[in-house]
């Protein structure tokens, strides 16, 4: 793979990632258990689905074949979709929207700061722009997962499912494959390595603060940056491309 | 969004200790364009017809979420999707300020809430029809909020001074939503004849329950009077949607679409136009439960409130732990 293929692939993955979170977020509209929660929500939502356009454009542009944030977005096939699994798991219970959301964000912050020093100018750009965005989500997830995990007996046991039931999603984020290896060594992009540790002791620290416990390491789920996903994805993208196959070529 | 003018009158004075001074003296004030504050004295009356047109207009935006949110996962384009976003988001927070508006007259939202979930509490009619299409989408933005603009304008010089100041704040967004759903019509006129089509049926079935969206007409609408007097109220129901009329049908013509009213004509003389009497049927079935998705809003809202029980009572046990530690 030459280091601009690689990059294009890197960066429409992580503009993936904050799609489908985005998307899976914007699924909770309208029933979050209150109303700041409500505006919380939509607002990160909002973000995410923001910098998904970015990163599509930024890829769109260095691949440099025409294609713009929509077609990146809505016109590929399931397997082209390079999120990780973790962002693409349902929404489930307030538990797990929060859980999924500490695991992911708290990985994506490290990323996004290491990207800000990456050598490709438009990507550290949008790094340096989203980084700001997501300490602001985790600060915000995180705050929910003490209060659960340090609320009432059944919150906490709640919370503790929730982080066990997602934590075999966690090992993918980490495993890091060609794309990662030639971002890292041709770009100066994130040494997964690393932040795998700095991820997990920025983890333990919120869990510990939740009083809850760290799942030991068992089995990894992988597959998603691949473009082998689980069950739950292709509603999710039916979802998402729905008006543009049925109005193929349409404008809106 | 959305108010719609329902002119529930609170109850008046049940004590009976509200004395002609007090009320003269409100009354000259009201009169004399003064801005009634939450610690100033106001009739038991008052304070009671707002509180329900306030909450009414705070459960609007909530419930309002629905319809939209329906769309929200299958926009077409992201930029798109990001708007329309951006909307749902600025509808919670509208709900958010005017439960505060509220909350200043003495009520919590705690009891304003379970009064909307017990079916106590209404909200605007026009939220118990089904989005069907993304045109929906477009002429939810255009004639809902736009219909919303006109019942709100008048509200920002409402005597009330917290209600018009939120009042202020939120026709401003308002007119950015309207003005993207018109962009959005515009864009299916404009597109295919599939997406011409879409755009029709949406004003088809948008079109009379927008107008609902105003209220009885002004013969049978009893506590006008009294909300006009009070200036809660500036205009007459009519009066708003004759003005809505002749706005909107020249945009209506712009866009290529045939507004759904044969009797639909333009009366030199008057410089307004006529229309089609309303099925007042439709609306009162609709505001006492019989819509096509007055059911399912409830439903979702109920939902959303049960299924989060257990969150919001872990942040106020985890919220005592702290307190406590602190203590």
């Amino acid at each position: 793979m030459t280091p601009d293929a690689a990059l294009i692939r890197y960066v429409t993955r992580l503009g993936d990632n904050a799609l489908v979170l985005g998307q899976r977020m914007i699924e909770l509209v309208a029933a979050s258990p209150e109303l700041e929660e409500e505006l919380a929500n939509a607002n990160f939502a909002l973000d995410y689905i923001g910098q998904a356009r970015m990163l599509y454009t930024h890829a769109g542009e260095r691949e440099g074949q025409g294609r713009n944030e929509d077609d990146v977005a809505f016109l590929r096939a399931e397997h082209e979709y390079r999120n990780l699994l973790l962002v693409e798991q349902p929404n489930g219970h307030f538990g797990d929207s929060t859980v999924r959301a500490v695991l992911f964000e708290s990985f994506y912050v490290l990323l996004l700061d290491a990207l800000t020093r990456c050598d490709d100018e438009g990507l550290a750009g949008i790094a340096a722009r989203a980084v700001k965005e997501v300490r602001y989500h985790l600060k915000h997830s995180s705050q929910w997962l003490v209060r659960l995990g340090d609320g009432t007996e059944e919150s906490h046991v709640r919370a503790q499912q929730s982080l066990n039931d997602l934590w075999r999603f966690t090992g993918e984020m980490f495993a890091d494959d060609e794309v990662d290896r030639i971002v890292r060594d041709e770009f100066d992009g994130p040494d997964l390595n690393v932040i795998a540790g700095q991820w997990r002791q920025a983890v333990a620290a919120i869990v510990g603060a939740a009083t809850l416990e760290m799942p030991a390491d068992g089995w990894m789920a992988s597959g998603g940056k691949s473009g082998r996903h689980t069950e739950h994805f292709g509603y999710l993208l039916a979802d998402l491309q729905y008006m543009q196959r049925v109005y193929p070529g349409a404008a809106w | 969004m959305y108010t719609q003018g329902l002119d529930q009158a609170g109850k008046s004075d049940p004590a009976g200790a509200e004395t002609k001074a007090q009320l003269d003296a409100f009354q000259a004030r009201v009169d004399a364009e003064e801005k009634i504050e939450a610690k100033d004295w106001m009739p038991e009356a008052y304070r009671r017809t707002l509180i329900r047109q306030i909450s009414q207009h705070a459960h609007s935006e909530i419930i309002g979420m629905q319809p939209e949110g329906n769309w929200l996962t299958r926009a077409p384009t992201l930029k798109r999707k990001a708007i329309l976003l951006a909307k749902v988001q600025d509808e919670a927070g509208h709900g958010l300020y005017l439960y505060g508006a509220a909350e200043t007259l003495g009520i919590s939202r705690d009891r304003m809430v379970a009064d909307l979930l017990s079916g106590k509490a209404k909200y605007s009619s026009i939220f118990n029809y089904p989005t069907l299409t993304w045109a929906d989408i477009g002429a939810i933005g255009w004639l809902v909020d736009g219909a919303a603009i006109m019942n709100q304008i008048p509200l920002c010089r409402c005597s009330y001074g917290p209600y018009s100041r939120a009042m202020v704040r939120i026709c401003k967004e308002e007119s950015f939503h309207q003005r993207q759903g018109y962009e959005i019509m515009l864009t299916l006129c404009r597109g295919t004849d599939e997406q011409k089509a879409m755009a029709q049926d949406a004003l088809n079935r948008f079109w009379w329950p927008s107008l609902m969206m105003f209220g009885p007409s002004d013969a049978a609408s009893k506590h006008s009077a009294q909300s006009m007097a009070w200036k809660i109220k500036r205009f007459s129901n009519d009066e708003l949607r004759q003005k809505f009329i002749d706005v909107t049908v020249p945009q209506a013509e712009y866009l290529g679409l045939k507004v759904p009213d044969d009797k639909l004509r333009f009366d030199e003389e008057t410089g307004h136009y006529e229309h089609s009497d309303i099925d007042w049927q439709e609306f009162f079935d609709v505001i006492a439960g019989n819509g096509p998705c007055n059911e399912q809003r409830m439903a979702k809202r109920r939902k959303a409130h049960d299924d989060g029980a257990w969150v919001r009572e872990a942040a106020r046990a985890h919220a005592a732990k702290r307190a406590k530690a602190a203590a």
